[in-house]
């Protein structure tokens, strides 16, 4: 028999111990493994044409269009439908995209390395707010931005990453949480600080004072501009926990608009998927429920590595997202202790006299006290094109942990 | 010439307060002469280089690194400081308040690790895993609930006491700690005595007794009304003894039961008579044959006990235990009454009152059918032999006349090596032998110093029924029979319980010493002032916070959602917490 309790203690252990840093940028074709001409990846689980949802269509529609497959957006659809497009979930090549998680071949992705385990962990560019094509929007002035991203924001990040030796994520998200930020949803700190960070470098390194001046009003404006190197950075800490046999903890969740899915580290590469709920919201002006799509993205890998949603005790401010008070905060990362293994050594939390986050979901706590991991999210428009329309908070669904707590038992001979 | 050690630790981040807590926590250390914990930034290793803290490696650190230094006298006191960082640097498990309910008994305890008690009023199909949890976290457990079948109580009561814990309970109504009531309990004030009780109101009862007669109690144990039944065996109840026994400030003790198996209730006074303390005993429906057995005091009811008790507290008694009985000169295969008897009625008050020491004395006239001896001639184990009955007068004379019969049957018994006790009525007066002492004493001596040619003590035992003006006189045949070396008494009763409380040390000398079972209660943590986690009816919190004691309320949910299937699931993979 298993002892669940040591490879759970181990898994954790190794998400604590991974050391992520930010290093370079590369083409999505050069690097991400699997990775090819006619691929595009999303976020979340597996998806086909027929089930994906709207801003996972909206992004691919606009991918094909920034890569030049496509003329139109009918075109562009008529090419998604005809089969030679081979739809991946980034998790399957060590990416992680936020809301519909679109990315394409020639895109540059960032490279996030694990230095205590040597795993490599891949996400794009952000966009910023508004209308962008995570959000599944794919208007001329979303692309227009895609290409002067392709061709001035990601090499001058690129040149700047690598003239100073790389940035740490994890001291940085450390330093953020002590700061207001959850990790996830409120970034505001630690993108300031990704920013001020690259800064002194972009000023040394750009191909002129214009291309500089840009670039640091893009990221600095950019409340976002770290969550996709934090969320490949995540991901490089839960993917040291995974594949440990007996292990409970969960290391992935991820949504694509249709369904939530989860893996679990003692059970190889299934997916355990449910319907993804809808998220509980603040929506912008104009916006209302009746628009949402339901709960998307890969950036719910900040929940699985102890942040985001978990953390909410250290970032108070996001409770105006679901009107509440900042008693509620502490109440949600105080309900996370009650489904995870440990709590984290270098995420901690000053307001609980510096505990550490609840790190690392485990499964049979979650079914046992019927509580699911809460996240802190943005909203996507349920059609495509539209984009962001509020954020908010959700609960992963019940079933995904359920079925895998079976599939578990029916592994390990817990029947 | 002092040593330093440097340890740096890399992309790791601390705030600045977090890091100088360190740094003096570890300068505290012994043998520390001074420390410096800071990230390696250049304004940073700057001021480690004024102070005199700067090595090599500081030197290397990068503003992501750690950097902890120490200046020891040797590199020991320097090792020794570096191997605490850790533990220095863990945070406590604090919530920043107590307004946030725990959902699970585990965070409950994280955030009240002095409860040593968890209140369980959960529905009886969840009660037992609710326990178990309990129990598995090292707590006490009073578990309030009902509809806990018999079989879970004893796998939890099994499993308790193998952790020196108490179950009180199932279906425990009330139970008094330190000054505390959980759940139903009254407020009764501090005194000398501490009740076991396997019943709600009856422990109840007692306890507001003592408080009205102006004493109080240390501490008021249930254990559940099923507790005395014969499949649990009285578990808690015998451990609950225990920790009353061990306490100093119970000076009395009180036990009280609703109608108890009469052979758990023996197995229980058995302890009891060990307690080196007074045991007032009220267990209902259980026949009184004396009202003080040593260190046990009898009681008609509940609140006879309850001033006994008082009674005891305010007077305590003299204790003798059984130093006065001849144990130690009998052989160890020396076991057994002989009890031979001219008179019937005395013959059953021997069998009656020897009943409430041993449970087991055959006789030619059993008060009690099983208890039949099989052929009156001959005596087997301990046996009380009534010689008046016909089978022995048929063509001679009724023994109070004619002593011969029984004089034979007196060597008889004297001979056999498994023979302890010897008793014997002499009973006096018109109408009996002139002078039976004169035929009875010389055999007595013979059969005493046949024993001790033998190498075995014979312990003989004489009631002596008649008065002084009897024709016969009673002090002369009491003189006669003593200087025989008999122990005489002219009452029966008083003769019998000596022989009863012969009897009864022989058979425990005889019994294997029974192996202590599970682990004593830990009476230090048990009188820590009371601290509890409650599950289940949120009043019980409540009367917690009104009474002062510090508290946690779970915001209990029933395990998977009550899904039988993954419940199953979930109990298999449990195991012991680390």
């Amino acid at each position: 028999m298993v002892d669940i309790e040591k490879a759970n203690a181990l898994a954790v252990e190794k998400f604590m111990e991974a050391r992520p840093v930010a290093t370079t940028l590369v083409k999505a074709l050069d690097i991400v493994p699997g990775m090819h001409e006619n691929m595009l990846l999303h976020a979340g689980p597996p998806t086909t044409y027929e089930t994906m949802s709207g801003p996972v269509r909206g992004a691919m529609i606009g991918a094909l269009l920034f890569e030049g497959k496509a003329k139109n957006p009918e075109d562009a659809d008529k090419l998604l439908r005809s089969g030679k497009i081979e739809f991946s979930p980034c998790h399957e090549h060590m990416c992680t995209g936020p809301m519909a998680g679109v990315i394409s071949p020639s895109m540059l992705v960032y490279v996030i390395e694990n230095q205590t385990h040597g795993i490599k962990c891949y996400s794009n560019l952000n966009e910023g707010r508004g209308k962008v094509l995570r959000m599944g929007a794919y208007s001329e002035d979303v692309l227009q931005k895609l290409r002067w991203m392709e061709a001035v924001l990601g090499p001058t990040i690129k040149d700047a990453l690598e003239a100073m030796g790389g940035i740490d994520i994890r001291a940085l998200l450390a330093k953020a949480l002590h700061s207001g930020d959850d990790g996830h949803n409120r970034l505001d700190t630690a993108s300031i600080i990704w920013t001020t960070q690259l800064a002194p470098y972009i000023a040394k390194t750009a191909k002129n004072t214009d291309t500089a001046f840009e670039v640091i009003k893009f990221l600095g404006e950019n409340a976002l501009s770290i969550l996709n190197p934090v969320m490949a950075g995540c991901k490089t800490m839960t993917a040291a926990g995974h594949n440990i046999e007996g292990s409970t903890i969960v290391t992935i969740m991820a949504r694509n608009g249709t369904d939530w899915g989860i893996k679990v580290s003692g059970l190889g590469d299934q997916w355990f998927t449910a319907p993804s709920p809808i998220v509980n919201a603040l929506y912008f002006p104009g916006f209302s429920e009746k628009d949402a799509c339901p709960d998307i993205g890969d950036s719910v890998i900040t929940e699985t590595a102890g942040i985001g949603g978990f953390a909410m005790a250290t970032a108070p401010a996001l409770v105006t997202f679901v009107g509440g008070v900042p008693r509620d905060a502490i109440n949600t990362t105080m309900d996370m202790y009650e489904i995870t293994e440990g709590e984290h050594k270098q995420f901690t939390i000053p307001l609980l006299d510096f505990r550490g986050t609840p790190t690392g979901v485990d499964i049979r706590k979650v079914v046992e006290k019927q509580i699911t991991p809460r996240v802190n999210t943005g909203v996507a428009h349920k059609d495509p094109g539209v984009g962001q329309v509020g954020a908010g908070v959700v609960s992963a669904p019940m079933k995904c942990f359920e079925d895998a707590l079976i599939a578990f038992a029916d592994k390990y001979g817990y029947n | 010439m002092a040593t330093f050690k440097t340890e740096v630790r890399s992309g790791v981040y601390y705030d600045s307060a977090k890091l100088m807590s360190l740094q003096r926590s570890l300068a505290g250390l012994p043998g520390i002469l001074d420390a410096g914990v800071v990230m390696g930034t250049d304004s940073n290793k700057e001021l480690l280089s004024h102070i005199g803290l700067d090595t090599p490696e500081v030197r290397a650190t990068k503003p992501d690194d750690l950097a902890i230094v120490v200046k020891a006298e040797n590199e020991k006191a320097a090792l020794e400081a570096l191997a605490q960082v850790e533990g220095l640097l863990a945070a406590r498990k604090g919530g920043s308040d107590q307004e946030y309910q725990p959902r699970s008994i585990e965070s409950a305890a994280d955030m009240l690790p002095d409860a040593e008690w968890v209140i369980v009023s959960v529905a009886g199909r969840y009660a037992t895993a609710v326990t178990r949890e309990a129990l598995r976290l090292r707590k006490h457990v009073h578990l309030f609930s009902d509809n806990v079948s018999v079989e879970n109580e004893i796998e939890l009561k099994k499993e308790a006491r193998e952790l020196g814990l108490l179950v009180m309970g199932p279906d425990c109504g009330t139970a008094m700690v330190d000054g505390f009531g959980l759940a139903f309990a009254n407020k009764i004030r501090k005194g000398p005595i501490g009740i076991v009780a396997a019943a709600g109101t009856g422990l109840q009862q007692v306890a507001t007794r003592i408080h009205q007669l102006n004493s109080g109690i240390t501490f008021g144990i249930g254990t559940g009304g099923r507790d005395l039944k014969a499949e649990v065996g009285a578990i808690t109840f015998l451990m609950a003894l225990d920790v009353l026994a061990r306490d100093d400030d119970t000076k009395v003790i009180v036990l009280t039961s609703k109608p108890p198996s009469p052979k758990v209730a023996e197995e229980v006074l058995k302890v009891a008579r060990k307690a080196g303390k007074p045991v007032v005993v009220n267990f209902i429906a259980r026949p009184i044959t004396t009202t003080r057995d040593g260190n046990l005091f009898f009681a008609t009811g509940l609140d006879d006990a309850a001033r006994l008790a008082v009674e005891l507290a305010n007077n305590p008694p003299t204790l003798s235990g059984d130093g006065d009985l001849p144990i130690k000169k009998f052989t160890p295969k020396q076991k057994y009454l002989r009890g031979l008897f001219s008179g019937g009625t005395l013959a059953y008050e021997a069998q009656h009152i020897l009943y409430g020491y041993i449970p087991r004395v055959l006789a030619n006239s059993p008060i009690n059918k099983e208890f039949q001896l099989p052929d009156a001639f001959v005596s087997q184990e301990n046996c009380i032999v009534d010689l008046g009955e016909d089978e022995f007068t048929q063509g001679r004379l009724h023994p109070m006349m004619d002593n011969e019969l029984r004089i034979r049957r007196l060597y008889e018994e004297a001979r056999d090596p498994e023979v302890a006790v010897i008793l014997l009525d002499v009973v006096i007066g018109y109408g009996s032998h002139p002078d039976p002492a004169s035929e009875i004493a010389p055999a007595i001596a013979k059969c005493i110093a046949d024993a001790k040619k033998d190498g075995r003590h014979l312990e003989v035992v004489c009631v002596a029924c008649g008065t002084d003006e009897d024709p016969q006189n009673l002090n002369n045949q009491i003189a006669q029979l003593k200087a025989a070396g008999a122990l005489v008494d002219t009452s029966n009763e008083v003769i019998c319980r000596y022989v009863g409380r012969i009897l009864r040390a022989l058979a425990e000398r005889d019994e294997p010493k029974a192996k202590a079972i599970g682990k004593p209660v830990d009476l230090e943590k048990l009188k820590k002032p009371l601290a509890a986690i409650n599950v289940g009816l949120e009043s019980f919190s409540a009367n917690l916070k009104d009474q002062g004691a510090p508290y946690v309320q779970v915001d209990w949910k029933p395990p998977a959602g009550g899904n039988e299937k993954l419940m199953n699931i979930l109990q298999k993979m449990k195991s012991p917490r680390k």
